[in-house]
């Protein structure tokens, strides 16, 4: 699959260098080549330098043959802008979008995004592992007892 | 009427300043605390701090009973969203987004704001109409059909000077609705024959306009 990822901070970069490794066609945009660093050293995919919001830095991504869009930077305006116009300009199949309000999250789930919250999903997480160490131990056990 | 203008900078700022003095209903959301307070001063309590594209700011604002968003912030991006929530969430009837960089006009026409107000474009609109003896004017762009209303300038060597409109291959869907000859309007039937200097009006598909412009304007 031809994959373009906007943002290489640690997910960006991680995402980009399993999918890479996995044999697909990864192509990376960041505002600053410094963070093409993050990438593993055996990454073969393109890196751009650009903004993703700019439809000629897209193009140079290769974004008019991407299967997938995968929009990470650290601003969910930037990904939400980027995302739709991957999806209305480019007809890209799969587009996703990591959105850190919840609320706006929401929104654009039931507009038909794919869309991941890391503020949701971390914090369900977390939640779930102080209840799971604070929790009475299981009946079997207190029937031992 | 009640008005939420999203974005206090320049613009921001003077729309406020002119929707008040019309007497309208209007709150100015603005995330810099300092000018905040500036415009509290001078506005009264018709500003609130914060980020328009928060879903608790619009709470905060009442932006379920708004009639207009505009969102005027700097950043295409962020526009966009401010837009999109008030309307996906709020229902706010009425949405208009400022576009920064023209490119993305395009962009924000093919999603869910309902006007896109392009500075960069209107302002090189009024540089082409203010710059004589330009040849072909884009007068207007009428933005549901997709259609532009130009006008043009007939050059000596244009392949159309001299013919009958019958005669002419004009682009599919295009249009010439007057021909200024002189002191003289013209409305043209399939017989009337252009003539060099003669100022056509025509309407045409956006797509078409270049074709337009190369089949009337020739150096």
């Amino acid at each position: 699959m031809n994959v373009v990822v906007m943002g290489c901070g640690r997910v960006g970069a991680r995402v980009a260098s399993i999918l890479d490794h996995g044999g697909h066609n990864l192509s990376v945009i960041d505002l600053t080549s410094r963070s093409f660093q993050r990438l593993a050293p055996e990454f073969t995919g393109d890196t751009v330098i650009g903004t993703g919001i700019d439809e000629d830095v897209l193009r140079s991504a290769g974004i008019d043959r991407a299967d997938v869009f995968i929009a990470v930077t650290d601003s969910d305006n930037r990904n939400i802008f980027a995302g739709q116009v991957a999806r209305a300009m480019f007809n890209v199949p799969q587009v996703i979008m990591r959105i850190y309000d919840p609320v706006r999250e929401d929104t654009y789930r039931r507009l038909g995004f794919a869309t991941v919250c890391p503020t949701t999903t971390v914090s369900a997480l977390i939640i779930d592992t102080v209840v799971k160490s604070t929790e009475p131990a299981s009946p079997d056990a207190s029937k031992g007892r | 009427m009640y008005i939420i203008v999203a974005g206090g900078g320049k613009v921001g700022y003077y729309l406020t300043k002119t929707l008040l003095n019309e007497g309208l209903e209007v709150l100015l959301i603005e995330r810099d605390h300092d000018k905040v307070e500036t415009y509290s001063e001078r506005f009264g309590a018709v500003v609130l701090e914060g980020d328009a594209a928060e879903a608790s700011t619009m709470a905060a604002a009442g932006a379920a009973r708004a009639d207009v968003l505009v969102a005027v912030t700097g950043e295409d991006e962020d526009n966009l969203v401010i837009c999109q929530m008030a309307k996906h969430k709020f229902h706010v009837p009425k949405t208009i987004a400022r576009v920064n960089n023209p490119k993305n006009e395009e962009l924000f026409k093919k999603l869910d704001t309902d006007v896109t107000v392009s500075q960069t474009n209107y302002i090189l609109g009024l540089i082409e109409q203010a710059i004589p003896d330009r040849a072909f004017i884009h007068l207007l762009t009428l933005r549901h059909a997709d259609l532009a209303i130009i006008e043009a300038t007939v050059s000596d060597a244009s392949p159309v000077a001299n013919q009958a409109i019958s005669e002419i291959d004009l682009p599919v869907s295009c249009v010439i609705a007057a021909i200024a000859r002189r002191a003289e309007v013209i409305v043209p039937d399939p017989s009337t024959v252009l003539l060099p200097n003669d100022e056509i009006i025509a309407i045409t598909h956006r797509s078409e306009e270049d074709e337009l412009r190369q089949l009337i304007v020739v150096d």
